[in-house]
């Protein structure tokens, strides 16, 4: 019956991993068309869905035991949580009659996972299951998308019964806002319209509500420009004259100094986290804030908004657009618009400065691989449309800013709880996804040495996924934070003992390689994404290069640390 | 400062652990907090006390009002509505105080619930200042122990209910198309 719902809400493939009491899921599961891919630990499984879910948009499904299994899935479901990704975690309980008294493999997983997901449930009665189900499932997928867990108990697993047809779910205290207030919108329009330093920031929200059309359509009309999120990359293709790149701790100078010096800024599926805003205080301090989000929690609880809009981004970018294209198709050639244009074209001047000022640039060198050289590369050999999956740190932050992504759903980064260990997992639910696509895991040292058992996973499947490792040889950004604030002094930072990837591949089957000579770089990833199959390739880049820009802790983002050696003048205003 | 939240929420597993977990997660204090049902046993009024910072107070309704199983959470704190409390107190009383603990506790509405040798068991309704005033009179005449219910809370003004209709699932509909 399980399984019927599961079809009937367009499962094609469950991440999961068995155990006691999932036995008679797994058995039902034995001669069904939903496709199993059996992962080597639970937290990939929940992460493999995400994969799943951040590649297409579909919701990812994960399955795993009682006890142990449900909370090896709560990284994942937490990951998911926190980026807004439509998962369904299913779990197995112990049997009804057993709940509450310490059984073998028994788990509290309703309540550890409270805190987990978006919402969750625990099963007892056959009859409530596939009603569950599909609440589930509309749960995890709208408003604003998240983890959902359905804990069931064996007894409901064992059950027989003929599933009845669900047709409408009922949940009266789920609101979830779609249109957006048409004053707001109008009023948004407005400011939009009377701007003289307009600015998008975009955030995930763009790609989880696939609004990519419409949000060019905007762009376009208001002649912005844009700065995305780490979660909102390819929400606007890299290549498009308006967009400037991703702001933040980590961000461009000119995204941040775009931020800070705009005079309007249209804040799109985003919600002012810390690692974008540093000091709240000093943050946009000349901008007048339209918030468009799904979430009415979201608005104002970092930045009171001077427009709030709550509502699916899709639906309200076409209004927003209708308006501002009448407002200007209106407009006569006064001089008040004479002069709002003259400085429209100033802001952009002074964008394309601050851009030029400090590019974001692959730097290499003759006797060492840099590690921008290797986001270089990747970038060329991706050329935009390659799906490429990242674990948390340096690796990440240089991803994001040097690969050019030309659509959304290609850059799988964890965001909001950055989670290391994510890259090659949500590589295998992405893969799984598309078949055809090519697949990067670009991974640290770190993260790629707690997802080594999933390489098992990759051969038996015959995932074709190209696995990256930049390998510094150290936790590298932590190692970056050692070595700027605390003295350089180097605590558990490096990381021994990494293992012949050559070895390590061919144990598992497949080809692996090390690089460490700049001259090989290109041909060792031609190479890789050359062979069938999966390929293993280890870069050993510079250790301690460091990711600039950075802003340091409590600073405003204008303040940004350029680089080495020496700290740059604070950006005036 | 004090926030009074009033809540109704289905009457199902886990609600009040949904509730009081966000609480903590998002780190307001819980002052007091009392759930039943309501007419409807399907539903619970909770009526909820936090300490929470005044800018935050908005922010907390939000937070309560995307989970799934709270129906409506209101701000009581500066709308019309009575908020009441129970408190049962226990005081250990000397013979030649007898008469004027029941004499005080008259003048605080209370009513004498059991007696003994050793004293009373007193309960008295009232907005949680006044009580805090008799349970420090009462203190002053013995030894005294008290349950408190925390406050309950009504609006004055019956606010609309606004419940969401039914939404087809996709099981229902055709395959593939989505559910909204």
């Amino acid at each position: 019956m399980l399984l019927e719902c599961l079809a009937r809400e367009g499962v094609d493939c469950i991440f999961g991993y068995p155990g006691g009491v999932t036995i008679p899921f797994y058995d039902v599961l034995y001669e069904h068309r939903i496709r199993h891919v059996l992962v080597r630990h639970e937290e990939n499984a929940a992460f493999a869905a995400e994969g799943y879910a951040r590649s297409t948009g579909k919701v990812g499904v994960c399955c795993a035991t009682s006890g142990p299994g449900a909370t090896n899935l709560t990284t994942g479901l937490v990951d998911a949580l926190m980026d807004s990704i439509p998962i369904v975690a299913l779990t197995g309980q112990v049997t009804s009659k057993l709940i509450g008294s310490d059984a073998f493999q028994e788990g509290d997983t309703f309540g550890i996972t409270r805190s987990c997901t978006k919402h969750n449930y625990l099963v007892k009665r056959l009859e409530d299951l596939a009603q569950t189900i599909h609440e589930a499932f509309y749960v995890a997928a709208s408003g604003r998308p998240g983890p959902v867990l359905v804990d069931i108990t064996k007894d409901v697993f064992q059950g027989q019964g003929h599933y009845q047809p669900v047709t409408a779910v009922h949940l009266p205290g789920y609101k979830v806002f779609t249109e957006g207030h048409a004053g707001q919108i109008r009023r948004a329009a407005q400011l939009i319209h009377e701007a003289e330093r307009p600015l998008v920031y975009g955030g995930g929200g763009l790609i989880a509500a696939n609004a990519s059309p419409e949000l060019r359509e905007t762009v376009e009309l208001a002649d912005a420009p844009v700065v995305l999120t780490l979660l909102g990359l390819g929400a606007l293709p890299a290549e498009h004259p308006n967009f400037i790149s991703m702001p933040g701790m980590h961000g461009s100078y000119a995204a941040n100094m775009a931020l800070n010096n705009c005079d309007v800024m249209i804040a799109l599926g985003t919600r002012f986290d810390d690692r974008v805003t540093s000091r709240l205080a000093a943050f946009a301090p000349h901008a007048k804030v339209i918030h468009v989000d799904i979430d009415p929690a979201e608005i104002g609880k970092n930045r009171a908004p001077d427009v709030p809009i709550v509502g699916d981004v899709k639906r309200i970018l076409p209004k927003l657009n209708r308006l501002i294209a009448e407002m200007q198709s209106a407009e006569a050639k006064t001089p008040a618009v004479e002069k709002r244009l003259a400085a429209r074209s100033a802001w952009w001047a002074q964008v394309r400065a601050w851009k030029e000022e400090h590019p974001l640039e692959v730097t290499t060198s003759e006797s060492e691989i840099k590690p921008q050289h290797l986001m270089g590369e990747i970038d060329r050999i991706s050329g935009g449309h390659a799906i490429v999956t990242s674990d948390v740190g340096q690796h990440q932050m240089w991803a994001a800013q040097l690969i050019r992504f030309s659509e959304p759903r290609c850059w799988l980064s964890s965001g909001g709880l950055g989670s290391m260990g994510f890259g090659l997992p949500s590589a295998i639910g992405a893969q799984v996804a598309n078949p055809g696509k090519l697949v990067i895991a670009l991974v640290g040292d770190g993260g790629f040495q707690m997802s080594i058992p999933e390489l098992a996973t990759i051969a038996g499947n015959g995932l074709a996924i190209k696995i990256v490792v930049m390998n510094n040889g150290y936790l590298g950004m932590v190692r970056q934070w050692q070595t700027l604030f605390y003295n350089n002094r180097l605590s558990a930072v490096q990381l021994d003992g990494f293992p012949d990837v050559e070895k390590l591949a061919a144990a598992y089957g497949f080809k692996g390689r090390t690089v460490d000579r700049p001259g090989e770089l290109r041909g060792a990833l031609e190479e890789a994404v050359r062979e069938p199959g999966p390929y293993l390739l280890n870069v050993r880049v510079a250790q301690m290069e460091n990711v600039y820009p950075m802003v340091p802790a409590g600073a405003a983002i204008d303040e940004m640390v350029l680089g080495p050696p020496e700290p740059a003048a604070p950006a005036s205003n | 400062m004090l926030q009074v939240i009033s809540l109704l929420l289905e009457n199902k597993p886990g609600a009040l652990m949904r509730v009081t977990g966000l609480l903590s997660q998002r780190g307001y204090n819980i002052e007091s907090l009392t759930v039943a049902r309501t007419l409807d046993p399907a539903i619970s009024r909770m009526t909820i006390v936090v300490d929470v910072d005044s800018v935050q107070r908005q922010q907390v309704i939000k937070q309560m009002n995307k989970l799934i199983n709270v129906l409506q959470a209101s701000d009581l704190t500066e709308s019309p509505a009575v908020v009441r409390e129970l408190v049962l107190v226990r005081v250990r009383t000397p013979q030649e105080s007898r008469t004027a603990v029941l004499k005080e506790a008259e003048i605080f509405g209370g009513r004498v619930v059991d007696s003994s040798t050793e004293g009373f068991v007193i309960e008295a309704t009232g907005d949680p200042e006044k009580l805090r005033e008799f349970i420090d009179v009462m203190g002053s005449y013995g030894e005294a122990d008290v349950a408190r219910s925390g406050a309950l809370a009504i609006a004055l003004e019956a606010r609309k209910l606004r419940l969401q209709p039914p939404v087809p699932t996709k099981a229902g509909s055709r395959q593939g198309e989505p559910a909204t």
